[in-house]
């Protein structure tokens, strides 16, 4: 009976290390989609790319995987503010123009169709350059464990955990204390105010696109720490990522980590009850429950 | 009402007439290769025309088509192992009936709430039917499951991919003749009210619920009758080629290029799309003919919204 109770305290604390990962995977989602109402389906992708960009630092440079991704961060934030530029002129600058003031169904349509492509574009583009291999990186704390009686916490998960949670704190710090933080949070409320307190729309949520995409490196990094890789693993993500944030309340930090928590939870417990191979139902059954039931999430307003 | 009931009569049997002639071509030709080819061509055109009943007609974005194809496929599989003498026009149907069912009880979850929702349940939904059938081992689970494609085709003479290519050509004619006929019906402007202005329908007492679920269950069910004679098309099926993320690209893409406003559009991208990707899958690398539906459709939707079709018609809006 001890040892059952060992392993499901084990099953819950890793779980919970397992969701404070998911924090930081989702937290771009928690920005494109909650607060710049950017469906941002292909982020799974970007975070692949961070993983191999992790891993490309990690085995020809010999960089720890999370330091290459700090070094990727530049990159990953430009390539989000291209991407934002490309999408603002070819959906976002074409229904302003257009006379009706509601998102037609066609034009969304064509955006959420423009991100699945850059999923998949992706996703084709690693496996032609990568291959199918998975992949894995070196660092001195993989593999080891920190044990205190009963619980073992292995580093692979606990490292991951303190990144994504220095990163959730970092970016709450930045968004409600500095001035573009602020306006990136109301960008999506109202453009008009934020116009009159002379900040231009557009250029607040290239910023905010960057910012998302940048988490992905970092993001990607510890995904790749936590578990080996291959191009088609994004696509598990997909769906965890959307269920965290709508269960959290769109655009919410701390309700999206007690999303991810609780997520990770389940999922661990599940694995360790009926095995690894349902995991990935978990996430779809809560995100059906939410949206089904509550819409609006736990700390929903 | 009469006009238009005579003028989709004359619609089918011309389809009816089309769909012979490629076959009598396709007899000339003799060659087996031909008939794999035009399998596959002819199973985009009725996927394609499938997904844009609901993304094209009502917007709604359905990126789970792999799940609603392999659903059919996979309920192949089973009354293959349940029945093995059932014919195989049974199959489609009780494999579209299932992938219908789960449209249905996706659409009527989700559906309520703003369109991307929608969209991204249907992303999950492909996850968790996947998850479903890996640990499913009597149809195979994660090992895959083998059927025996007969040597001959039943009734007709000639070898079996035939008979798959003319089972197909008829649930072409099905699809196109039902997505003309929406577009003609109050069904269709009901769906295009949707799709241009919900609130605004809704206001103007458009049963929008209602017409959503018919547009997905509908939807479903042509994806999973598409889906359902796959398993004697590669004789082997595992969920990794059945859940297969370029059915739903190229299912996707192709209305895309096409053009979603007409049955039209679906046919013209799964021709060209399709048409390309074989001709670089021969002649390139099986990488390049995956890449081009992507970017295909990633150029289309940013430098020509309304597609090939819509190329032609000028700027009428």
């Amino acid at each position: 009976m001890d040892a059952s109770y060992d392993l499901l305290l084990n099953a819950i604390l890793s779980g919970l290390l397992l969701g404070g990962f998911y924090a930081a995977v989702s937290i771009g989602v928690a920005i494109s989609f909650g607060m710049l109402d950017i469906v941002n389906i292909a982020h799974p992708a970007f975070i692949l790319l961070g993983s191999y960009a992790a891993f490309i630092g990690n085995t020809y440079f010999g960089l720890d995987p999370i330091l290459a991704a700090v070094i990727a961060l530049p990159f990953f934030y430009a390539l989000g503010m291209a991407v934002y530029q490309v999408y603002y002129v070819a959906f976002e600058r074409r229904d302003e123009r257009s006379l009706s003031s509601a998102p037609r169904n066609d034009q969304s349509l064509r955006g959420l169709s423009f991100f699945f492509g850059l999923l998949f574009i992706t996703e084709v583009g690693l496996v032609m350059i990568f291959g199918v291999d998975y992949r894995l990186v070196q660092a001195s704390y993989i593999g080891e464990k920190y044990s205190l009686g009963p619980i073992q916490l292995p580093y692979r998960l606990l490292v991951p955990f303190i990144v994504s949670m220095v990163t959730v704190v970092g970016l709450q710090l930045f968004l409600s204390k500095t001035f573009v933080g602020r306006a990136i949070q109301a960008v999506a409320q109202d453009q008009l105010a934020l116009r009159l307190m002379a900040a231009n729309p557009v250029r607040i949520k290239r910023i905010a696109f960057g910012l998302s995409i940048a988490t992905a490196a970092l993001g990607g990094a510890i995904l790749i720490i936590i578990q080996s890789v291959e191009p088609s693993v994004g696509r598990e993500y997909i769906g965890r990522v959307f269920a965290i944030c709508v269960l959290g309340g769109l655009g919410s930090f701390s309700g999206m980590v007690i999303a991810a928590m609780t997520l990770g939870v389940v999922e661990t417990l599940t694995s360790t009850l009926f095995g690894p191979s349902w995991a990935p139902a978990v996430s779809f059954g809560v995100l059906l429950i939410t949206l089904a039931v509550r819409p609006s999430g736990i700390l929903g307003r | 009402m009469a006009s238009s009931v005579a003028s989709s009569a004359k619609f089918v049997l011309a389809l009816i007439v089309a769909a012979c002639a490629i076959f009598g071509v396709g007899r000339a030709i003799g060659n087996s290769y031909a008939f794999f080819l035009g399998y596959v061509v002819v199973q985009y055109i009725v996927l394609g025309t499938a997904w844009n009943i609901l993304g094209g007609y009502t917007g709604y974005v359905n990126f789970g088509v792999t799940a609603f194809f392999a659903i059919g496929a996979y309920s192949t599989v089973a009354l293959y192992k349940l029945i093995p003498a059932m014919p195989l026009p049974f199959m489609i149907v009780i494999g579209g009936a299932f992938a219908a069912l789960v449209g249905l009880g996706t659409g009527y979850l989700t559906l309520r709430l703003r369109g991307v929702f929608f969209s991204i349940a249907t992303l999950a939904l492909a996850v968790v039917v996947q998850t479903l059938i890996t640990n499913w081992d009597f149809v195979g689970g994660a090992r895959g499951a083998y059927v025996l494609r007969p040597k001959l085709a039943p009734l007709m003479g000639g070898e079996y991919v035939q008979y798959l290519f003319v089972l197909m050509l008829g649930l072409c004619v099905i699809v196109l003749a039902t997505a003309r006929a929406i577009e003609r019906s109050s069904l269709g402007y009901g769906f295009a009210a949707i799709r241009d202005d919900e609130a605004a329908a809704e206001a103007a007492g458009v049963p929008t619920l209602k017409l959503k679920l018919i547009a997905t269950t509908l939807s479903g069910g042509f994806m999973g009758m598409a889906g359902a004679p796959l398993p004697y098309y590669v004789t082997y099926l595992d969920p990794t080629s059945g859940f297969n993320l370029n059915y739903a690209v190229n299912a996707i893409a192709m209305p895309l290029i096409g053009g979603t406003s007409s049955w039209v559009g679906p046919v013209l991208g799964a021709v060209l799309v399709g048409g390309l990707q074989e001709v670089l899958r021969v002649t390139i690398s099986s990488a390049a003919n995956v890449l081009v539906a992507g970017v295909l459709m990633v150029v289309f939707v940013i430098a020509a919204p309304r597609g090939i079709v819509g190329l032609f018609e000028g700027k009428r809006k």
